[in-house]
């Protein structure tokens, strides 16, 4: 075939296909129509429910959705969302903003969200951010808080020999060893590295007193189930971690903004604890059953 | 800067070479880990394989046992026993004494069994007894393949001991866990390279050990 003809049929192609993708805008390139939003989650339940939630609400006001859920980690969404291979995803404020400004110094919830607004690129912007928050918290057991006094951080300066389980980028992220020092002077902390996110094996460390605190995610049901005592943060060492849509400007009408602000106010901390605790448990329930139950639950569908 | 560089910053690095984070503390406790886990399947592998070795019985047993436990994956295996006993040395250990046993074994039944039939009779005949076939006639004769069998566990042990950084264990394995969590390639690289390095220096002077107790030698230890 000679390079003329490969030419003419690779316009008569491009053309076909820019007709049949979009039916208005013809600047959308490679997205997909302009009036479906493709909703993506990250790679674990917990993301996935509340992008069902999204979904599911968007739906029922009659906006048109596609779903592209468990993408991966933020290394593999994110530059969908540029792309527009996705349009909104559920994210954590400070891990979101810590992506965009490595050297971040933000921490409150405040901080956070006028810094990512600042941070994210042109084509992306995020909505109001929802009360609920997951993010690393350092837990005692009752006992141990009842026994040494110990509610906050600040009050861990006053035991002596400190022992903390947590995964291995503790010891060095700002958030860890090293700020536990600068910002609350606790000093020889003997740290044990465990590689399990605050699971089962960590758990098992505090409750047998192996160590004396633990960082286990805050919505994560075994807080809940063995009654810890997660230490409150009065200098906001960890940075704020609400959830937070993240959209493409181009999809964010004014309708899609406030069935979203909607969702984002009525989510807490305790809803995603509960949401996690039946998706996690025996039951298993699954992340779009549970996005229905918590949608009628608020009465937002 | 390319990730080979700053491997090789890293170990220009004093702080990589001091201090409980260093490389010869974290050596000695990989070492530790390694001898004792060798050690303990030794204490297991060595006394079964002799007398599967020996006597022949139980040689269905073991093989089928063997193939079974080299399928567990070691990592699985730590995690659930450090479940089922909580965090300290034991649950490392235990896993990677799993992972030891089935080429030591393997290594001691295969060692005796390889002597000569026929000199094993040539003994009996003498009116030697079977501890004395045993240790004077199948030992000294099948060594250099019981040494292949302690060979082969301390090299698997030696490099896999790094799974115990993965619940809190100190030893070489922190590196390439920390490494990875805190995307510090560099210090993942390096602490690979010198689990490498200490794997092949273990492995040559099993070799040696080898080679001195095969041919004419064999005679000299009899």
């Amino acid at each position: 075939m000679s390079l003329k003809k490969i030419g003419a049929l690779a316009a008569v192609a491009t053309l076909g296909l820019g007709l049949a993708a979009c039916g208005g805008d013809p600047t959308e390139g490679d997205a997909a129509a302009s009036d479906t939003i493709v909703v993506g989650s990250a790679d674990f339940p917990e993301n996935e429910i509340i992008a069902e939630i999204y979904a599911q609400a968007l739906e029922a006001k009659g906006i048109k959705v596609e779903k592209k859920l468990r993408i991966g980690a933020r290394e593999a969404y994110i530059p969908a969302l540029e792309k527009g291979e996705i349009d909104l995803l559920p994210e954590y404020s400070g891990n979101l903003l810590a992506y965009f400004d490595k050297d971040t110094t933000a921490t409150s919830t405040e901080q956070v969200d006028d810094a990512l607004d600042d941070a994210l690129p042109s084509k992306l912007e995020v909505l109001d951010a929802a009360p609920a928050e997951d993010k690393d918290s350092l837990n005692v057991t009752k006992k141990f808080s009842t026994d040494n006094g110990v509610t906050s951080i600040a009050d861990l300066s006053k035991v002596k020999d400190l022992k903390l389980a947590a995964n291995p980028e503790f010891k060095t992220r700002n958030y860890g060893i090293p700020g536990l020092e600068k910002v609350y002077g606790i000093k020889d902390v003997d740290f044990t590295a465990i590689s399990d996110g605050g699971g089962p094996n960590t758990l098992k460390a505090l409750l047998e007193g192996k160590v004396d605190v633990a960082n286990i995610y805050s919505t994560t049901p075994s807080i809940k189930a063995n009654d810890l005592v997660t230490l409150e943060d009065p200098e906001n060492l960890i940075a704020a971690q609400n959830v937070i849509p993240v959209i493409n400007k181009k999809k964010a009408s004014d309708k899609v903004e406030d069935v979203l602000d909607a969702v984002s106010e009525k989510l807490t901390t305790e809803d995603l604890l509960d949401l996690n605790g039946q998706n996690q448990g025996d039951d298993k329930v699954a992340p779009a059953t549970l996005a229905k139950q918590w949608l009628e639950d608020k009465g937002l569908v | 800067m390319s990730v080979l560089s700053e491997t090789i910053d890293w170990f220009s690095r004093s702080s990589t070479w001091s201090g409980n984070d260093g490389i010869p503390h974290r050596l000695v406790e990989h070492l530790g880990y390694t001898a004792l886990t060798v050690g303990i399947a030794a204490v297991v592998a060595v006394p079964l394989g002799l007398y599967i070795g020996h006597t022949g019985r139980l040689r269905g047993l073991a093989v089928a046992f063997t193939g079974a436990v080299r399928a567990l994956p070691t990592l699985g295996l730590l995690t659930w026993f450090a479940l089922l006993v909580g965090l300290g040395l034991t649950a490392p250990i235990t896993a990677l004494v799993l992972l030891a046993v089935p080429p030591l074994l393997a290594g001691v039944y295969s060692g005796v069994e390889s002597v000569d039939q026929r000199t094993v009779d040539a003994a009996r005949a003498q009116g030697m007894t079977e501890i004395q076939i045993l240790t004077r006639v199948e030992v000294p004769l099948g060594l250099s393949i019981i040494l292949g069998g302690l060979r082969s566990a301390t090299l698997q042990v030696v490099a896999t001991a790094t799974v115990g950084a993965f619940i809190g264990l100190g030893g070489l394995g922190r590196y390439i866990i920390d490494g990875q969590r805190s995307s510090d390639y560099p210090q993942m690289l390096g602490g690979s390279l010198v689990v490498v390095v200490l794997a092949l220096l273990l492995d040559g002077a099993w070799a040696i050990a080898q080679s001195l107790t095969s041919g004419r030698h064999t005679r000299v230890l009899v």
